[in-house]
């Protein structure tokens, strides 16, 4: 069968379960809308985490960036994983005890204040746009890559699916539907890796593989080590960053995981406190299998490449090659004229130009394997990229039908009343999301890594102070993330934008890039908070009580 | 009597987050990041260590803290129920 009517076949058998699930889990409240009846199985909420979690960009591109930087990629494994020990010890189990619906719903809580509760709702819709924005374009890309329509279509049918099961189903629909996209987009990413990792090393778990002999009896990592130096590319098990700055990198990568807040409310969807730190660890394990999987991948396709391209004649290049030329993803510059591929180090001198997102795209083709695998592999990257996007867009709809509107502007509006403005909102940010995608702005691609950074600068702080220092007051929240955001704004517009008198990245304080300046917003957003609540009143003993009782699990648990 | 066993279950999970926050520290930013170069004057198998622990080691740790977390706060949780 041809490869566009197997992709044809099972994109549209995903789409009809992703569907039917709406369908069988439509929300009929609030509380079913917002976290999904608290009734998720720890599990299946590990799961639908995980695909909430695992966005477009880590089924197709992460592989391809390490691919490329070798152990400079390390801060993306070590720090979209080592957000989720901060986010199981410090925060889920004490939000879950909390138990209301969103994160605002926490701060303006716990600091007994509007103001504090409009800031937060203020720094969840700056997070969660930037974030969405790139997703909804990362679906039209995908689709149109495999569906052969053009991109704009895409995002179009993309757009449908998501409205379709986040507007009827609600939390409840997007979680179900998660758990059926992450073991669609699991087993699309492991079945590629598991071929590849036989033929080239003849074991069959990657994770392994990539530490074993090649089939010539050298060490895969020390043979790819020596391509490296060979054609003047930099080591690739050492890194060309700065430690400083792969510290902080990974620092605010991990403490923004633990901030953001489609990730956090995640957790209030579970029945329990204990299920709270259960679900963290499943999302984990389910997570870390495509996280140590990306690296393997990177390594044999790394050296795949090297080894079918360089000092090779171009006649002789196969299928593949010529296929991904053609849509530009990969450029050959005869520059010397020889019909010879110079792939090196030297941009003088290089003569190929690969983009990062083929490693992971045409990994199947490289390695020979069936139609169907291709098919499951644009399954998978649309299953990735639609999950991120419903999760983000509950975030979205639920701070201004929730947090605004019910919260702060009508009290007294009905759950029906409330559950129309949900799904109103949920319309309109898939709408303006969908604007985004068409009409991607310049920034967006440099402020998705960044939204990490604002969550980390933003959010953490917060809610780890409010859970674990009982003074802290609303006084020293609020001046803390006001703080902590702005400063983080600044160094991001005035080092990716250009304003504020702009700069290059020999101007970076202390040579602190604007990713890995998440910590350092994070950082100055503590101490003001901290150096405010000491210099303020105490806050009331109600809320002392309130921090005493999510410490402690609840009374009734075990019945 | 409650407000003692509070306190203790309270102490006790201060202590478990410092020693399990403390591996995850050493794993990722001091074997993965800090002592990376010293590391990976180690072979361990087909992997430089250093590098070992920035894209594999670091990321099981992570895991199986998460789960001796839960392992040790259902015995507290159980603990702070006994005798109420």
């Amino acid at each position: 069968m041809s490869l566009q009517i197997w992709i044809w076949i099972i994109v549209g058998l995903t789409f009809a379960l992703y569907i039917g699930i709406a369908i069988w889990s439509k929300a009929g409240s609030t509380n079913e809308f917002y976290i999904a009846g608290k009734g998720v199985n720890p599990i299946a909420n590990g799961m639908a985490t995980a695909a909430d979690w695992m966005s477009a960009a880590s089924f197709i591109s992460m592989a391809g960036i390490i691919s490329f930087i070798g152990y400079d990629g390390s801060v993306y494994l070590m720090g979209w994983t080592g957000g989720y020990v901060l986010l199981a010890l410090l925060l889920a189990p004490y939000l879950r005890k909390f138990g209301k619906f969103t994160v605002p719903d926490f701060i303006g809580d716990r600091y007994y204040s509007n103001v504090a509760r409009t800031v937060a709702v203020f720094c969840a819709l700056i997070v969660s746009f930037t974030y969405i924005a790139g997703q909804m374009r990362g679906v039209g890309i995908v689709f149109s890559r495999y569906l052969e329509v053009d991109i704009n279509s895409g995002v179009f049918i993309g757009m449908g699916i998501v409205l379709f099961y986040a507007i009827l189903g609600g939390m409840k629909g997007i979680t179900y539907t998660q758990v059926a996209q992450y073991c669609v987009l699991i087993f699309a990413f492991m079945v590629p890796a598991i071929f590849i990792s036989i033929q080239m090393t003849g074991n069959p778990i990657p994770q392994l593989g990539f530490g074993s002999e090649s089939t010539d009896g050298v060490y895969l990592l020390d043979k790819l080590n020596g391509l490296h130096q060979e054609l003047g590319f930099s080591e690739y098990t050492s890194g060309s960053k700065s430690t400083l700055d792969v510290f902080l990198i990974t620092a605010a990568l991990m403490i923004g995981t633990a901030g953001l807040p489609h990730v956090i409310v995640r957790f209030f969807t579970v029945k329990k406190v204990s299920d709270a730190r259960k679900s963290a660890g499943w999302a984990l394990l389910f997570i870390a299998i495509l996280y140590t999987t990306a690296p393997a991948i990177a390594v044999f396709a790394r050296t795949n490449l090297i080894e079918t391209v360089s000092e090779k004649d171009y006649s002789t290049m196969p299928y593949w090659f010529k296929k991904w030329e053609e849509t530009g993803l990969l450029k050959y510059d005869d520059k010397n004229n020889d019909n010879i591929i110079q792939y090196l180090g030297d941009e003088q001198l290089n003569e190929l130009t690969i983009d990062k997102d083929i490693m992971v795209l045409a990994n199947p083709e490289i390695a020979q394997l069936p139609n169907w695998v291709i098919a499951l592999l644009a399954a998978g990257a649309i299953a990735a990229a639609l999950s991120t996007a419903a999760g983000l867009l509950l975030v979205i709809s639920s701070s201004i039908s929730h947090d605004l509107i019910k919260r702060i502007i009508n009290p007294e509006i009905s759950d029906k009343g409330e559950l129309i403005a949900a799904r109103v909102s949920a319309f309109f940010a898939v709408m303006l999301a969908g604007y985004f995608g068409i009409n991607p702005p310049d920034f967006v691609a440099a402020t998705v890594a960044l939204a990490f950074g604002l969550a980390a600068a933003s959010f953490f702080p917060a809610i780890v102070l409010g859970i674990f220092y009982k003074k802290m007051n609303k006084e020293g929240a609020i001046s803390g993330m006001l703080i902590g955001i702005l400063s983080m704004l600044f160094y991001m517009t005035k080092f990716k934008f250009g304003w504020f008198g702009g700069g290059s990245s020999e101007d970076w304080w202390f040579g602190i890039s604007p990713e890995g300046f998440g910590t350092i917003a994070m950082l100055i957003n503590l101490i003001v908070s901290i150096t405010v609540a000491n210099f303020t009143a105490s806050p009331p003993e109600k809320i002392i009580k309130l921090v005493e009782n999510i410490r402690l699990p609840s009374d009734d648990e075990e019945l | 009597m409650k407000n003692n066993k509070a306190e203790i279950y309270w102490k006790k999970n201060l202590r478990y987050l410092t020693i399990l926050l403390s591996i995850w520290f050493l794993v990722s930013f001091g074997f993965g990041i800090l002592l990376a170069d010293q590391l990976n004057e180690i072979q361990f198998f087909g992997f430089k260590l250093g590098f070992w622990f920035a894209q594999q080691g670091s990321i099981y740790t992570f895991v199986i803290l998460i789960f001796v977390y839960i392992f040790l706060m259902n015995r507290l949780d159980k603990f702070y129920r006994s005798k109420k």
